[in-house]
């Protein structure tokens, strides 16, 4: 955060310093630490280009002109297959998936917008208190996390619910967290779609944006360190998800410009939605999106049609042998899609943009809809596949809701627990002054749904 | 979709079925009855005196953001040094308080910022620094972390380094518990900036209150203000607020309601609970209860809180947020020592327990009325 370094205690031995009588050396400046010193950096006369430790490739010229991005085309976007669901470039092969493989991605992505429906309208009866569709982006999440190994870590924004689908999350765990009942891993304390899976790994969400994100390059580091200290694990990586709006905030940029320095095996995804709430893009930055941001931190970047699962799955298999090619390294998905829902429960967007622009990204295009043609093309969907596939789906999470729904609560000591490792005495008198509340004036609270009821705390 | 999810039976707990109801039996912890609590002008008769307005001075009934609306579209129309930015803000916000402002005043004065809270405070330091009024908008209090360093290192000593102030800065945020924000959209992080000196630290109560001390906040204050809005009353707290211009010093704490046996100090919506909780008391117990807002956390109004308990003898501090290195611990260490020869018990604090809004846990870790009524009874009779 300083900017100015410690002094070093000891003259650094630089090759030019020592050419220099030692007298010369202003003493009232302080001599500024750099890695550099090694490499010796040192422009060569005569030489065509710059050497300076900043830049050490760049060709003089005479022509002073400035770089205006909007003269730039824009990064092209990855697309395998058309929005009918025909592959785009006839003369590559198919993706390399089998059918069996894409139908479960299918029924991930169904299961999700199923239980996105289902929720909204149990939130709007108040059956629970908040919730997060991620309609139009369940290509994203399926289709990338389809690409991992149960060994990858993930760190998630909030709108990633096909990530824990497609890892194995089940019906039951959505609802105990949604219910944060007793069942709930996260013990009733986060809000709604905050989920978090041991294994695998994928963190809890936070609500807050991208503090994640520094968090992926410091876990991807650590898993570089440990695949070097154990060379019979097998090497895995970080997957971090955020969305365009969180790209703003100052965690990002810290992120990616320590994961690119420190060589982190890690892949950054933006779902980039068009919407940070009700902020436009145009509103949220300027320039060739967030996929311009990863090149200038010398990043491997890729654009891709969010709403084509192939293109999602194959550049995130792609990302992944790259971060952990050449001793690991960062790589930055920018993935286009359109936020057809409103930011959350709390949200209504139709006070900040037309209900036909929505209609309208709605009825074009979907990644759902998109690989269902697909697979009608293959032949190995139909109408009536749909229809028991659908109904399937929707009596599964109706079972786990009504179950989630109706199971009690985690113990009250949970309030208290896990701030620190062990309770400490200060909050051991705080349970204790408690529970002497709840004792005093029981008609004040209603502790039947949580478990064990007094006996909990 | 009615068809997939049977609505429930109970149509009581149809409205919220994740928070449980009281029970029929239930005395002190009840909602809070805005329309009936003797904090708020339920008519306009009172308020040409409590806020020194000409008698000819018309009013309106509206809730607490609209009433934020009205002191920033008052202070956009006073001066056109006013500006009003952050996430979101451009629609009207997500709790509505800058609507139809963007429309009435023009984009260059009332606009959405890129989501980043520490570039939001930073770009208002900037502005105040070169004369403007700049009022940031930070979406919850609880995502005004990243912006800690701007506000602590910069906005709070400007003046001290340069002589030159930052001081038409405002940093409004809503804070406080609703009921369901859990972890973080629940905190009310007074505390933290109370500590850092340069801040002045202002929470409002009440629609009238909220526009008289956001309206001196930009105007009368060359100091940066945390100005701090309990979003639980957005909607809840209806009053009437005058129309015209008027505003609240922010040195100044309030005796809301005159008392002789115990002092409560408090702020915000805590204030509603606290008086609720002085209603059960004094028909219960007999006692007769004193309750100070302190309106401005820091630097705060110091005599107004130890003139009340050298009177009363006895003090309860009550606030949201942990107890923990709270602003209770503050005040009743300031009145240990101001008073100690007049106390009768010692100074109790009433506030959240050290621990986080856990979802589920929200109702057992924030005060509410059975606990603040049992710290008077404690206090009476100690």
């Amino acid at each position: 955060m300083s900017s100015l370094r410690p002094l070093p205690r000891r003259i650094p031995r630089i090759a030019s310093l020592r050419t220099q009588p030692q007298s010369r050396l202003p003493s009232s400046q302080p001599l500024y630490a750099s890695k550099r010193w090694s490499t010796s950096i040192s422009q060569r006369p005569g030489s065509d280009r710059v050497r300076f430790p900043g830049a050490v490739n760049s060709k003089f010229t005479t022509d002073m002109s400035f770089i205006n991005p909007l003269e730039s085309g824009s990064i092209p976007t990855y697309r395998v297959m058309d929005s009918d669901g025909v592959l785009v470039d006839k003369t590559r092969g198919r993706p390399d998936v089998s059918n069996e493989e894409v139908l479960t991605w299918y029924k991930n992505m169904l299961t999700v917008s199923i239980m996105d429906i289902v929720m909204f309208e149990a939130q709007r009866q108040g059956r629970l208190s908040f919730y997060m569709v991620s309609a139009g982006e369940e290509g994203i999440s399926v289709g990338s996390a389809a690409a991992l190994t149960p060994d990858d870590v993930v760190f998630a924004q909030y709108r990633e619910t096909g990530v824990f689908q497609q890892r194995g999350f089940t019906l039951k765990s959505f609802m105990s967290q949604l219910f944060a009942n007793r069942n709930d891993t996260g013990k009733g304390k986060n809000m709604p779609v905050h989920y978090g899976c041991e294994y695998p790994r994928t963190h809890t969400i936070s609500s807050t944006l991208a503090t994640q994100i520094p968090h992926a390059s410091g876990a991807a580091y650590a898993l570089k360190l440990q695949a070097l200290q154990n060379p019979d694990k097998p090497p895995s990586i970080v997957t971090c998800y955020f969305g365009e709006g969180a790209a703003s905030e100052g965690d990002f940029h810290a992120g990616l410009n320590i994961a690119a320095t420190r060589s982190c095996p890690v892949v950054f995804i933006c779902r980039n939605n068009g919407y940070a709430i009700s902020t436009p893009t145009l509103e949220q930055y300027r320039g060739d999106g967030i996929a311009s941001r990863g090149v200038g931190y010398g990043i491997d970047t890729i654009r891709v049609d969010g709403n084509d699962i192939f293109a999602v799955y194959e550049s995130m298999r792609e990302a992944r042998r790259r971060a952990l090619s050449d001793g690991g390294k960062p790589v930055l998905i920018e993935a286009m899609s359109y936020r057809v829902s409103h930011h959350s429960t709390s949200d209504d967007s139709f006070a900040y943009r037309a209900r036909v622009e929505v209609e309208d990204w709605k009825r074009r295009d979907n990644p759902i809809i998109r690989l269902r043609k697909w697979l009608e093309n293959e032949g190995i969907w139909n109408e009536d596949l749909e229809r028991e596939a659908r109904e399937g789906i929707r009596k599964e999470v109706l079972k786990e809701f009504g179950a989630a729904e109706r199971e009690k609560k985690p113990p009250i000591r949970s309030a208290f627990e896990g701030v620190y490792e062990e309770i400490t005495d200060e909050m051991r008198e705080q349970m204790d002054e408690l529970k002497r509340i709840l004792e005093t004036y029981p008609e004040e609270y209603d502790i039947r749904p949580y478990e064990d009821g007094i006996k909990g705390l | 979709m009615a068809s997939l999810l049977r609505p429930c039976r109970v149509p009581r707990a149809c409205t919220r079925s994740y928070s449980t109801a009281p029970s029929a039996s239930t005395r002190l912890n009840l909602p809070i009855d805005y329309k009936s609590t003797p904090l708020l002008h339920h008519t306009s008769s009172s308020l040409s005196d409590v806020y020194d307005l000409p008698g000819s001075s018309t009013s309106k009934s509206m809730n607490l953001y609209t009433a934020i609306n009205a002191a920033l579209r008052t202070a956009l129309s006073k001066s056109n040094k006013v500006m009003l930015f952050g996430e979101d803000v451009a629609f009207g916000g997500v709790f509505r308080c800058s609507m139809d402002l963007q429309t009435e005043f023009g984009s260059e004065r009332v606009f959405n910022t890129p989501l980043t809270e520490q570039g939001i405070v930073g770009f208002a330091i900037g502005a105040a620094a070169e004369g403007m009024k700049p009022v940031a908008e930070i979406q919850f209090a609880d995502y005004v972390f990243p912006a800690f360093d701007q506000i602590v290192n910069e906005a709070a000593k400007f003046r001290y380094r340069e002589g030159g102030n930052a001081g038409g800065l405002v940093i409004r945020m809503p804070c406080g518990a609703v009921g369901h924000g859990a972890l973080y959209h629940s905190q009310s992080p007074e505390a933290l900036f109370a500590h850092i000196p340069g801040l002045q630290v202002v929470m409002p109560r009440s629609p009238s209150q909220a526009k008289g001390l956001l309206l001196s906040a930009i105007f009368e204050s060359n100091n940066p203000v945390v100005f701090m809005e309990p979003k639980v009353l957005y909607r809840a707290a209806v009053e009437h607020v005058p129309n015209e211009y008027y505003t609240i010093p922010l040195n100044k704490a309030e005796v809301i309601k005159p008392g002789n046996d115990v002092t409560i100090i408090s702020y915000g919506q805590p204030l509603y609970l606290c008086s609720a909780a002085i209603a059960a008391a004094e028909r219960a117990l007999g006692a007769s209860v004193e309750l100070i807002d302190l309106r401005t956390i820091y630097p705060w109004d110091r005599q107004t809180v130890l003139d009340s308990v050298k009177k009363t003898g006895r003090a309860i501090v009550v606030h949201e947020s942990m107890i923990n290195f709270g602003v209770g611990a503050e005040v009743a260490a300031t009145i240990q020592d101001g008073a100690f020869l007049r106390l009768e018990a010692p100074v109790k604090r009433v506030a959240g327990w050290s621990t986080h809004t856990g979802l589920m846990y929200e109702k057992f870790i924030i005060p509410d009325v059975a606990r603040i009524y049992d710290a008077i009874k404690q206090t009476l009779e100690y």
